[in-house]
């Protein structure tokens, strides 16, 4: 069942809950950390409406930079400008940002160690029509695998609201990743979040399967839960927003009960947060694991919804995935 | 007239050849590393940390200094010599370069050594960095100045070009770059690999004001960079020509000796085994004649 603790919307499974995108969050959350915080600037690479990133502009226009199209500039000057003391968030599509400049990312950011916030939006296969080019695939892998760079992966607006707001003042690097289509808002004001802090969105006395998420695909975890717990098999469902560092603790602790583990993200399985997962649980409880997420292939142009059901990421995959793990174990 | 005192360039001169010596021993000493480059961008440093500068060695991080960007990491073995020379750590200390532990990597990097503004070495990303901080500091109405080393080679990177662009179009009058224009890079000559010129027109068109010197002549390089202090409207490109390998005659002009230290670079002038104790000899009999 649904975990108290978690205080999630009331509405969540009525078929009216409100719906936004993960970057309105981030459209929100950057005007309240400008508020906060004098040093907070927003780089564009023109594409500021698309990224929210005019939200900020409109705020804030003298703590606005456009760079033009130039990404690898973009995440370059805001180095230098985090370097002097300023907090830059750089803003674009994930396929070009930290697509196209993870080697400025690599140098100028994570190992020169300053507080660049990259905020890669249009990531998944729910940007839609778009096609492959747009939808990106393998940003986690790529920037969980950076030395003092931490990874984030909001799971509705609000909680990206609260990414944003966090990453404001951790005073490190940070990869935060967002999407374009517009995703049931299933947390509230009150539900906690904290930086590597995983928490239970729902509970299971006798857990036969752990389902652990990133990014708005939690929600469909959350559908798949109850469906599951109509057919008789129990699972708990943890929103792991912070895929790096990994909350080792609360995820060991849950799988040491049920046994058999199922993650779930809009992305590559390669490398991605469930390989991340992955590399925890073999050293220390190897249980039977599946993976909800691509399979060593681009997406293609199409609706969000059908390019989510096509790809098997929806809860009826991941109810599929529970079944496949369950008789593994 | 002059920005720059015959006394005060005959004192910088003699450090020059200090510089230039401790290049030789701590690149000899690693047994790897760059030696053209550092050797041809040794007067221009040395004029830059005991004679331009805004700085303090004793305080690396204090807020209101002038900030230094190197581009091109690879020469950095230079900027460790005049540093150590300057004070910011014992000259002692150069003889670590490259080896494990060492606070002197082999591409310089920000967290490692205090007043090393920022890690380098993938060439293209030095020209951004420092319009961000002139950009930053702008903000703040904050006077310290930015300047950028540049190589000529890097000049070929995409990321160059977009922060030419930016800087140009942003105005940031703040910010110097000093580009080694010694027409070297791995390959063979700059302009037979990738050609730049017409070079100072490139940056003019991008709104820039351009300044083109004697990278070996302190009191022009000393009046370019007080000429680009009263320029308000743009940024400033010094166009420096220097020799690769200055000051070491069997070096001079040598593009093998753009990734090579004494005692692993070319043997057809100098053997090997006596390249080090060679090259000192020439440096002090440059400095002589």
């Amino acid at each position: 069942m649904i975990d108290n603790a978690a205080k999630l919307s009331n509405d969540i499974f009525s078929p009216d809950i409100k719906k936004a995108s993960t970057r309105d969050g981030f459209g929100k959350g950057s005007v309240e950390a400008g508020k906060k915080d004098s040093n907070v600037v927003v780089l564009s690479a023109d594409l500021a409406e698309s990224t929210r990133a005019d939200w900020f502009q409109e705020e804030f226009p003298d703590r606005f930079i456009e760079v033009g199209v130039a990404e690898q500039n973009m995440a370059t000057v805001a180095a230098g400008m985090a370097n002097y003391g300023k907090i830059p968030f750089i803003t674009s599509y994930a396929a070009f940002s930290p697509g196209r400049n993870y080697e400025q990312i690599r140098t100028t950011v994570a190992l020169n160690n300053v507080p660049v916030k990259v905020c890669g939006m249009h990531a998944g296969v729910s940007v839609g029509p778009d096609g492959a080019t747009h939808q990106m695939l393998e940003d986690i892998s790529m920037m969980r695998a950076l030395p003092n760079m931490d990874v984030i992966v909001p799971a509705d607006a609000e909680e990206g609201r609260k990414a944003t707001l966090a990453v404001a003042t951790s005073g490190k690097p940070a990869y935060v990743r967002f999407g374009r289509s517009n995703v049931p808002i299933f947390t509230t004001t009150e539900t906690p979040f904290t930086i590597g802090k995983a928490y239970f969105l729902w509970k299971s006395e006798k857990p036969d399967v752990t389902i652990i998420g990133c990014g708005a695909l939690v929600y469909e975890a959350l559908l798949a839960a109850k469906k599951l717990e109509e057919k008789g098999v129990h699972v708990s469902v943890i929103n792991s927003h912070t895929v790096k560092p990994l909350d080792s603790e609360t995820i060991l602790a849950e799988v040491k009960k049920a046994g058999a583990v199922v993650t779930v993200e809009e992305h590559q399985v390669a490398g991605g947060f469930g390989s991340a997962v992955a590399e925890l649980l073999v050293q220390h409880i190897p249980v039977p694991v599946e993976f909800v997420g691509m399979k060593d292939e681009f997406g293609q142009s199409g609706e969000p919804d059908e390019l989510i059901k096509h790809y098997h990421l929806d809860a009826h995959g991941i109810v599929e995935a529970v079944e496949r793990v369950l008789k593994r174990k | 007239m002059s920005y720059i005192t015959e006394e005060k360039i005959k004192e910088l001169e003699k450090k020059a050849v200090a510089i230039r010596e401790t290049i030789i021993h701590m690149l000899a000493n690693a047994k790897s590393g760059h030696t053209a480059g550092p050797l041809g961008m040794a007067d221009i440093f040395t004029l830059f940390y005991f004679h331009t500068l805004v700085h303090d060695p004793k305080n690396p991080l204090w807020e209101e200094r002038d900030r230094l960007i190197l581009s091109n990491g690879h020469i950095v073995p230079v900027r460790y010599a005049t540093m150590a020379h300057a004070g910011y750590f014992p000259v002692e200390e150069c003889m670590t370069l490259r080896k494990l532990g060492s606070r002197l990597q082999g591409h310089p990097e920000r967290e490692k050594l205090p007043g090393m503004e920022t890690t380098s070495g993938p060439l293209g990303s030095g020209l951004s960095q420092a319009a961000g901080i002139a950009y930053a500091a702008r903000m703040d109405k904050k006077t310290f100045r930015t300047y950028c080393f540049m190589s000529d080679g890097e000049q070929q990177e995409g990321n160059t070009w977009e922060a030419i662009m930016f800087a140009g179009a942003n105005k940031l009058a703040n910010l110097t770059a000093v580009i080694d224009r010694n027409n070297i890079q791995i390959t063979g000559t700059v302009e037979d690999t990738m050609p730049l010129e017409p070079f100072a027109d490139k940056y003019r068109a991008f709104n820039w004001h351009v300044i083109e010197v004697d990278g070996h002549n302190m009191e022009e390089v000393a009046d370019a960079v007080e000429q680009a202090k009263a320029v308000t409207e743009k940024p400033t490109c010094i166009i420096a020509y220097t020799i690769p390998g200055k000051g070491v005659k069997d070096i001079e002009h040598d593009y093998r000796w753009h990734g090579n230290p004494p005692g692993k670079g070319p043997s057809d002038k100098v053997p090997q085994e006596i390249q080090e104790e060679v090259f000192i000899k020439e440096i002090r009999e440059a400095a002589n004649s």
